[in-house]
């Protein structure tokens, strides 16, 4: 290859690079600004929003919205229900899940391999939709938290990837500690446990965050509002348009009352979100880590 | 003295005896040593036979008739009936054809913008730069699906911005939500905005495993930087998309279907009922229990097909194209 190509390579590939610094500002503008919009219209005077657009005039700035979500019950009850649901689902996704994918792992397990069948098994078959909500319903869960902590708890995917990875500890600690004397529960509690901590973690999280974020079990199977985790009341203000009618009480006029719901969409949108998005950047080495040991084992 | 030998054989033959003994009895006499570990299996095995177990049993309502007060064993048996019905039914092949479309097309459009976003982030040198760009493109996966679903309300009414711009620029406003021309598009670009980011995690990583030095030996050769990506960037990538690319051919009938429950509205149904809309209402909000099971069955049964399907070809492309 002549010296002239090299150059005119190096060259084109200096525009190709700068032409990518271009697009990955582009694409972090397109996920920013939606989010910006959100946060920024939350505090904004509804008519001035809907007639002038993003101001950053201070008069024109209010916390009304986020006034009137808390005034009301409804968007407060369901962010302590949904901690309720997320924390429960999580403890026996996780509990259940370690234990299982612990005892799985342990190589002389008489019948280990029955056992491993009828969970993949579940993993690629299921009744669906219908068939699991009548099972629900005749175990008299309808209307119960149970509902939505029982059913979606124990996934095959996080059975396996725990016992994969308790495959991978050192048989020599376990040996040791039996030649010690220590008893499975014993070795599974002061041993295996404190190792596991970075896997248990991984999976609490996703447990918790998908939890927190899901609406449709709680869709089917609760009908008492009082029982509406915060994504179902969520539903009713944002994609139903029906605002709880505390919120917009003081509101006489229909029009003004519009407006005051508009508002609340985007300050309730604010509320709702705002847990996580504050969180995750905190988390995200385990969430990398969770993603790569999720889909390449 | 014995020979040390001796204590092993006799060791030895102990234990042959023992297993000689009876196999079944060395069985339980582990399970009952090892109960603990039973006991750790309990719990996990109760709920996936509870809530995974019994509903494949209860899909046999396909095949019935099925009342509440009679249960399984009392309903009337019906064989293929709701199968045909659904099948003959006129708005069948809407629903189906408008369940591939959605996901084809959001399997078609969406697979590679992860890929590329990966070789794109793979081109930043600093690390912390890139460090801030992946947190910020991860952030749309952390919003639920039901505030995704608020924000394109929101943004795509018609008294919203994307309305407010457009009426700027035409005079006209656009009614993207009651219209069922817009909501493949709306579905899927939202989808992509959402997931895109945090897809990437796993492209991201394995392009970080790379071997640097395969680059460098390019660079000295003379190959473009296009031309290195293009042999060496994305054949790292290869086997990884592959299995991606199976898994969610595999989930194509089951795909997005909360939210395109949300954003379904009166008047886009044309576009927005897909299969398993349509199996929720039919099933649990109309309580005819049978057709939805029997419309949910289908689907299933699809779904399964189409990942066999996959599999196959990716197997005989993989064996054919690479290299």
């Amino acid at each position: 290859m002549s010296k002239q190509t090299l150059i005119n390579n190096s060259r084109f590939d200096r525009m190709i690079l700068f032409l990518n610094k271009i697009l990955l500002v582009l694409i972090v503008l397109a996920v920013t600004i939606p989010i910006a919009y959100v946060v920024v219209g939350s505090f904004l005077k509804p008519n001035i929003l809907l007639n002038q657009g993003i101001s950053f005039n201070p008069d024109h700035w209010t916390l009304d919205g986020y006034r009137r979500i808390f005034e009301d019950g409804s968007i407060v009850r369901g962010f302590l229900n949904s901690v309720l649901y997320a924390s429960g689902f999580t403890f026996i996704a996780v509990s259940f899940t370690v234990l299982a994918g612990y005892a799985l792992s342990v190589e002389t397990l008489v019948g280990g391999k029955i056992i491993t069948v009828f969970f993949l098994f579940a993993m690629f078959f299921n009744g669906g939709m219908i068939p699991t909500y009548l099972v629900v319903r005749s175990l008299g869960l309808i209307n119960t938290p149970w509902a939505i902590i029982l059913p979606g708890a124990v996934g095959v995917w996080n059975i396996i990837l725990t016992r994969t990875f308790f495959k991978g500890v050192p048989k020599e600690l376990k040996e040791a500690a039996e030649i010690d004397g220590a008893s499975d529960l014993r070795i599974f509690l002061s041993i295996i446990l404190p190792l596991s901590k970075p896997i248990i973690f991984v999976i609490a999280l996703f447990a918790f965050i998908g939890q927190w974020n899901a609406y449709f079990d709680a869709m089917i199977y609760l009908n008492d509002r009082s029982l509406y985790p915060l994504q179902l009341v969520l539903r009713e203000i944002l994609v139903q348009n029906e605002v709880p009618p505390g919120m917009i009480a003081d509101q006489l006029a229909r029009a003004e009352m519009q407006r005051a719901a508009e508002m609340i969409k985007y300050s309730s949108i604010v509320v709702a979100s705002l847990p996580l998005m504050v969180m995750y950047p905190f988390f995200q080495k385990y969430f990398e880590k969770g993603v790569m040991v999720g889909s390449l084992k | 003295m014995k020979q040390p030998e001796d204590v092993i054989n006799k060791g030895l033959m102990k234990d042959i005896k023992y297993d000689h003994k009876s196999k079944k009895e060395s069985k339980w006499a582990y399970m009952k040593k090892n109960y603990i570990l039973y006991l750790f299996l309990l719990p996990a095995v109760t709920l996936v036979f509870i809530f995974n177990y019994i509903p494949m049993y209860g899909v046999l309502i396909a095949f019935q008739d099925f009342s509440v007060t009679r249960g399984i064993f009392g309903s009337e048996w019906v064989g293929l009936s709701h199968f045909r019905s659904f099948l003959t039914s006129p708005n069948f092949f809407q629903i189906f054809s408008n369940t591939i479309k959605l996901s084809v097309y959001g399997l078609v459009i969406g697979f590679p913008v992860p890929v590329l976003l990966a070789l794109m982030l793979n081109q930043v040198r600093r690390a912390k730069i890139k460090k801030n760009i992946q947190l910020i493109v991860y952030a749309p996966h952390f919003i639920s699906t039901v505030v995704i679903a608020g924000m394109i309300f929101i943004f795509l009414s018609p008294a919203g911005p994307i309305n407010a711009l457009i009426t700027q620029t035409t005079g006209d406003s656009i009614a993207f939500m009651s219209n069922p021309d817009y909501f493949r598009t709306i579905f899927i670009l939202s989808g992509i905005w959402q997931g895109a980011g945090f897809s990437s995690i796993v492209y991201v990583a394995a392009l970080s495993n790379a071997d640097p030095q395969l680059h460098d030996a390019a660079t000295i050769d003379g190959a473009s930087l296009l031309q290195r990506i293009w042999h060496i960037d994305v054949q790292v990538l290869k086997p990884v998309m592959a299995v991606l690319f199976i898994l969610a051919v595999g989930g194509i009938m089951g795909v997005g279907f909360e939210k395109a429950y949300l954003l379904q509205t009166d008047m886009n149904i044309p576009a927005s009922e897909i299969i398993d809309t349509y199996v929720y209402k039919r099933g649990l909000l109309s309580g005819d229990w049978s057709f939805g099971a029997a419309v949910g069955l289908f689907n299933t049964v699809i779904g399964l097909i189409l990942l066999v399907i996959a599999n196959g070809v990716i197997k005989k492309l993989n064996g054919e194209t690479l290299y």
